[in-house]
């Protein structure tokens, strides 16, 4: 059973029972059991070469694409198999948006940018596509910054401009979940601080699962936090309890900065 | 005693670093300019030679084939029409190979067979393809010397470039891109036509202007499989027409000897040859240039 004290009344949106995982002879995952709840925000917290952001990764199959990868026992999305309910790997990644640690746009416009992901599924009426970049951008924080230069590209923007336009274009397809890999290790703290707080109001509409090296940015914004180390799940409960009254003695020794 | 005086004869490390950079750059700058010396004094001297030959008669009139004055009107048509036919065949077979190897093809022994075969098909001589290209297409499929058979032959010869060239630009497109696509829920096919090949755009455009160059330049195999004759019509754009080329034109008129202003029709020629290639070199400058302008 997963290790968790949650009295949540909020269904559970991701679930993951006994998930292993290996690129090639080379086990990354070891029996993660975890369950993720809907319009809150998890984060996973651990050192380098844990398998959080693996495990991240493994809820829209992304690391597919490039890798030959074995997974075992099961990932849910509402109660569905991710592998075997039939879930096609596209659809699945259009219910569950990512957003990457390096911010990496588009060459090309910030409207197109953001509208890439609606043109795929076929919208193709320009007063929508605007809605739908408007709207976005807005939920990204964006919109005032750039709604006079929405023709110039991306490239041009700053750092932290580039990973919210990522965000706005993962919000431009409507996600259910959206996942998020470290999104401001690449960013200054003033760039960290704009991205935390749309965390804090996207998880109010969507359910964020997030990787972060930086524990106080996991105790700002993240109702719940997971402590991975080598592959295992070590403890997960509410943010708040963990921070303050670990009950396992390595997430005790790892907040507190003993190792990691 | 030798010992103290050594390190006073020595530079210091950091001395040397800078001073081996100078003279590596010195190196370099010599070697640039050398390069671009002999480019400038080559294409300089066909100009020259070539330039008072130049008149719109020149490019207007029919060649002669016993009396001077005679023009190359068909020959620089059919060249630009060969590269033309030629790069219909080769861009889509290249470029879909490209992106098969690129982006489809796994590991497996079939594909090392074929990319061994792409491979060799480069290296090959062009006098080799030529002849291949006569026994196939002019004799075994009874073609005659035409612009069908010259056309298909360059392809042959441009059909690894353009698949090496496609491959790489495609693999050179940062994975993170890749991944931002297929992470929208993009399909393989939509991440292809929408992220890799706008973003290796510019890749490819280069390698196609280099094999066109290439195609246009080739005398070998046109020799063998369009011919030294020119259709009495013009334009002849039936592809059973004998398509004789600038490239062949220079070569025969040179070669023949029965003009008495040979040598004049080969100066112009050739100066029209280099034109022609400059033209098309700033036009796909321009086009690059407007692409990455619009997206970076």
């Amino acid at each position: 059973m997963p290790i968790t004290d949650h009295q949540e009344q909020k269904p559970v949106k991701l679930r993951a029972r006994n998930l292993d995982f290996s690129y090639g002879d080379k086990k990354v995952l070891d029996g993660i059991s975890m369950d993720i709840f809907a319009e809150q925000a998890t984060a996973i917290i651990g050192p380098s070469g844990c398998g959080k952001s693996t495990f991240l990764k493994c809820f829209n199959r992304i690391h597919e694409v490039s890798s030959e990868v074995r997974v075992a026992g099961d990932l849910e999305i509402d109660g569905v198999d991710i592998f075997r309910g039939g879930i096609h790997e596209v659809e699945l990644r259009r219910r569950v948006g990512m957003v990457f640690q390096k911010p990496n746009p588009f060459p090309k416009s910030i409207y197109e940018n953001v509208v890439f992901g609606p043109k795929l599924f076929g919208v193709r009426d320009r007063d929508i596509l605007d809605g739908i970049a408007e709207e976005s951008l807005r939920k990204a924080a964006l919109w005032d910054e750039v709604k006079d230069r929405l023709k110039e590209s991306a490239m041009s923007m700053s750092g932290g401009q580039q990973q919210r336009l990522c965000i706005a274009r993962a919000l431009a397809v409507n996600p259910e979940v959206l996942l998020m890999d470290e999104p401001c290790s690449a960013l200054d703290p003033i760039a960290t601080a704009k991205i935390e707080e749309l965390i804090f109001e996207l998880k109010k509409e969507f359910t964020v699962l997030m990787v972060t090296h930086n524990m106080q940015q996991a105790a700002r914004v993240s109702d719940y936090t997971a402590f991975f180390w080598l592959g295992r799940l070590i403890e997960m409960g509410p943010t708040e309890r963990i921070f303050t009254n670990p009950r396992d003695r390595m997430t005790e020794d790892y907040i507190s900065g003993r190792f990691g | 005693m030798n010992l103290m005086q050594k390190p006073r004869m020595r530079m210091k490390p950091q001395a040397l670093a800078r001073w081996t950079d100078r003279i590596m750059r010195c190196v370099l700058w010599v070697i640039a300019i050398g390069f671009i010396a002999v480019l400038l004094i080559f294409v300089g001297a066909i100009l020259k030679q070539g330039w008072p030959v130049l008149n719109l008669g020149f490019f207007t009139k029919m060649p002669e084939s016993l009396d001077a004055g005679g023009g190359i009107k068909p020959e620089l048509f059919n060249s630009i029409y060969l590269v033309a036919l030629s790069l219909a065949v080769s861009l889509p077979t290249g470029i879909g190979a490209g992106i098969y190897l690129a982006e489809y093809a796994g590991q497996g022994r079939v594909l090392r067979f074929f990319r061994l075969c792409i491979e060799t098909l480069a290296g090959t001589p062009s006098i080799v393809l030529a002849l291949f290209g006569m026994i196939v297409f002019v004799q075994t499929l009874g073609w005659s010397f035409s612009l069908r058979a010259g056309a298909m032959t360059l392809a042959l010869l441009n059909i690894p470039v353009i698949t090496r060239v496609t491959e790489m630009s495609l693999r050179s497109v940062p994975p993170d891109l890749k991944e931002a696509s297929y992470g929208l829920g993009a399909t393989k096919l939509q991440t292809i036509l929408k992220v890799l090949l706008p973003y290796s755009a510019t890749g490819i455009l280069t390698g196609v202007v280099l094999a066109a160059g290439r195609a246009f330049g080739e005398s070998a195999i046109l020799v063998f499989t369009a011919g030294t004759n020119v259709s009495s019509r013009f334009p002849d754009f039936r592809l059973t027409a004998p398509g004789e080329s600038l490239a062949v034109h220079l070569w025969y008129v040179t070669s023949d000897g029965t003009l008495p202003d040979a040598r004049e029709i080969a100066a112009g020629t050739a100066a029209a040859m280099i034109l022609v290639l400059l033209i098309l070199n700033l036009g796909v400058r321009f086009i690059d240039y407007r692409i990455r302008k619009r997206t970076r």
